[in-house]
């Protein structure tokens, strides 16, 4: 019995040696050293991420991870997913389970001061609205005094509709569920009146979960700012700067007009100094970045530019337009640092 | 060491090796190292913690725990809104696991307790009823079936606009079921005293009737007095506040029904989930304690020409009780335990209050460290008062 006691102190010991010892090895060592990019996703948000019928993950959320590993590795399948709850995320990023967090992640002074993470880019500006069955003849958000609305726990989302309530002096009943699947199923059985979350997320609940996407309506109001990026933990500068440039080297693609297609071409011939740069024909970036030159050609070639990845995951399958998330020369929002 | 044994007292020839060699000092010597590991070990974890929380610039403390709360809650039982802070949070999501354990255990042990006899039925469609329900539900995962109750709920009843109404004023709908209730007023207060001033006096009669008993083997009828003491102090108390008779009724404004009392539909999910799947063995224990009496005590009542309904109330039970009762406490640790499960439905309880907590304020550590104790803490409520009971049941030998 004591001689137990006595060894299990010591293994605790042991094991908390260990722990330190883990704590102080950079994360994109750790990424090298196993050979893939641990990526924490959506549960199942179509067109930002969800596995396909082959089991395969896509999104536009699922692409950022992939030219993260496509930057490290030149292969943009070295990746491993990890589905997340909105309310499991933060600490699967904290406790080193996951490498980025690539999961409609709302960026906010606390997420990104208090928890000890750093946004490193905005993939998709976004705001909050309400999703309502048409039956219920509601045409703005400032008619739903009274109304029971399905949230989920530990978003912006629960915070900014307290906030709205409260100042439009309504009142309503929240039903938390943390299940995205028990969630919307409690919506579409009548048991709230509302569903709110991210605009682009009630996009794909009425498209892709909705037994008949034309009985319900998104509300006009557009109550928040979400601004949505990919998230790394603090403490490996190395490993933000990769994934900050892996999506910078995708929006500065899609700039340049670099596609997946015309990709090659564009190394072999293309006498702009910018994209002779971004391709690594002019080396000096990758070597900065600790990377191979061919870094950001790896993302163009296998993911594509930002474009590409909106287009094949969020146009295609939700049907939103650019939107702010255009380029900037559009008028949109999207505007890479330039890769220099 | 060829030297025989030191003799208690004999210092004079005691060396540093003798010593060691004392078994008591060893004894004392294994304790203190091994305290001493485990307090270091401790220690380093916890430094550790807190180096590496630091290290990644994670902030610690409770300090989060009076700042505003900024959700919503859909049920509390005291006063709360998005303004107030995360301790009152806290405290609501508490209060609601209470609710729901206690109402838990209550129903689960008289559920268990019908169910438990009727699986020693002599009538074999009671029996084999009693089997089947103990057999299914004791072998469904408990969270499976919550889910189930949750889906069941919403879709079986009408959306509130169609209310079912199947007595006046008590509405079923898909958002629960809403019962009338009384508008406050001073009345009830009053009536609470009255209760309360009742269940004093009822415990000073029942003294008087059991020593009365002993004495003259004259029996009371407790039962009767009792509910006579309560029902007639309550309803003076009642009419004395002047009979108030205003009642909130529960009706459709708007998006939903406003009024009376809610039944929301996540209570009732985790209500009947955690009942019926805690009763089953709540039913095996009062089984196996009830076959744990001799069969020599019904014959011997028998004998005596006691009827077989209160050898049973009188005789068996009260016997079975003293085996059943250490059971019986794991099982209302456990409902308490698995009522964490209603996160899962969306029930408001301590888990999913302090889930939301520390994932608005990132105190993972901090959040968990308080429900954890929370957790312990009920525990331990639970089986201390078991144990008090268990004492007070316990065959007291003469
Ligand atoms: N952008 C918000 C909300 C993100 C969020 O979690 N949205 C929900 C509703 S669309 C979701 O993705 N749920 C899917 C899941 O839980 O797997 C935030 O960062 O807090």
């Amino acid at each position: 019995m004591k001689i137990q006691t006595i060894l299990a102190a010591g293994a605790m010991t042991v094991a908390a040696v260990a722990a330190q010892n883990a704590q102080a090895g950079a994360v994109l060592d750790g990424i090298k050293a196993k050979g893939f990019v641990q990526c924490g996703v959506n549960t199942g948000l179509p067109g930002f991420s969800a596995a396909n019928a082959e089991g395969k993950w896509e999104g536009i959320d699922v692409d950022v991870c992939r030219a993260a590993a496509a930057a490290v590795f030149g292969d943009a399948n070295a990746v491993q997913y990890t589905p997340l709850t909105a309310a499991q995320r933060f600490t699967a990023l904290q406790s080193g389970e996951i490498d980025i967090l690539s999961r409609n992640t709302t960026a906010t002074t606390t997420r990104d001061a208090k928890l000890g993470l750093t946004f490193v880019g905005i993939n998709y500006y976004d705001g909050q609205g309400f999703l309502i069955p048409k039956a219920l003849g509601v045409s703005s958000a400032t008619e739903l005094d009274g109304a029971t609305v399905c949230v989920e726990p530990g978003t912006t989302t629960e915070l900014n509709l307290a906030d709205y309530f409260r100042a439009k002096g309504m009142s309503f009943e929240p039903v938390v569920i943390e299940n995205i699947n028990e969630a919307t199923a409690a919506f579409f059985s009548g048991r709230c009146d509302v569903y709110t979350t991210d605009a682009s997320g009630l996009a794909s609940i009425r498209t892709q979960m909705a037994e008949n996407p034309a009985d319900y309506v998104i509300l006009p109001e557009i109550i928040s700012k979400e601004p949505l990026g990919p998230v790394v933990a603090q403490g490996d500068e190395q490993w933000s700067d990769v994934v900050r440039w892996a999506f910078a080297a995708m929006v500065e693609a899609e700039e340049y007009g670099v596609t997946m297609e015309n990709v090659d071409d564009m190394k072999a011939n293309s006498t702009n100094p910018g994209i002779q740069r971004l391709l690594g024909v002019s080396p000096g970036m990758g070597e900065a970045l600790g990377l191979d030159e061919a870094w950001a050609y790896n993302i163009v070639k296998q993911v594509g530019n930002y474009g590409e990845s909106y287009e094949k995951n969020v146009t295609a399958k939700l049907g939103l337009e650019r939107g702010l998330n255009a380029l900037w020369t559009d008028g949109g929002l999207q505007y890479a640092w330039p890769v220099r | 060491m060829s030297k025989p044994q030191n003799a208690p007292g004999d210092v004079r020839s005691k060396g540093l090796v003798d010593y060691l060699n004392d078994e008591n000092v060893r004894a004392v010597l294994y304790q203190v190292v091994a305290i001493g590991l485990i307090v270091l070990a401790g220690w380093y974890l916890v430094s550790n913690t807190l180096y590496n929380l630091e290290q990644q610039n994670i902030s610690t403390g409770y300090g989060f725990l009076d700042l505003e709360a900024s959700f919503e809650i859909s049920e509390t039982m005291i006063d709360y809104s998005a303004q107030s802070d995360y301790a009152t949070a806290l405290m609501v999501g508490l209060l609601n696991t209470v609710k729901v354990s206690l109402l838990g255990i209550i129903l689960c042990t008289i559920i268990g307790t019908i169910f438990g006899v009727a699986r020693l039925s002599s009538n074999w469609i009671v029996r084999k009823l009693a089997t089947v329900y103990v057999e299914t539900f004791r072998n469904i995962p408990v969270l499976l079936q919550l889910f189930f109750w949750y889906a069941l709920i919403p879709s079986a009843f009408p959306h509130p606009r169609d209310a079912l109404e199947p007595l006046p004023g008590v509405l079923l709908t898909s958002r629960g079921m809403y019962l009338p209730v009384p508008e406050p007023d001073n009345a009830y207060t009053l009536m609470t005293i009255a209760a309360v001033i009742a269940c004093v006096v009822i415990y000073f009669v029942r003294k008087w009737a059991k020593k009365r008993q002993d004495a003259t083997g004259q029996p009371f009828p407790m039962l009767l007095a009792g509910i006579g003491i309560f029902v007639g102090l309550v309803l003076a108390a009642y009419l004395a506040g002047g009979a108030p008779t205003d009642m909130s009724m529960p009706a459709l404004k708007g998006f939903n029904i406003q009024g009376g009392y809610n039944i929301s539909p996540e209570f009732m999910a985790v209500l009947i989930g955690l009942t019926v799947y805690t009763s089953t063995y709540v039913a095996e224990v009062v089984r196996s304690g009830i076959q744990a009496v001799p069969n020599g005590q019904w014959e011997a009542a028998d004998s005596l020409g006691i009827r077989r309904s209160i050898a049973l109330r009188k005789v068996i039970l009260p016997q079975s009780m003293r085996v059943a009762i250490p059971p019986l406490t794991n099982q209302y640790l456990n409902l308490t335990k698995n009522s964490s499960l209603a996160v899962a439905v969306g029930y408001p309880d301590l888990v999913s209050v302090s889930n939301t907590t520390m994932n608005q304020t990132g105190q993972a550590i901090e959040a968990i460290s308080i429900f954890m104790s929370i957790y312990l803490g009920l525990s331990l409520l639970t089986s201390l008062f078991m144990n008090w009971f268990n004492k007070k049941m316990a065959l007291v030998e003469r």
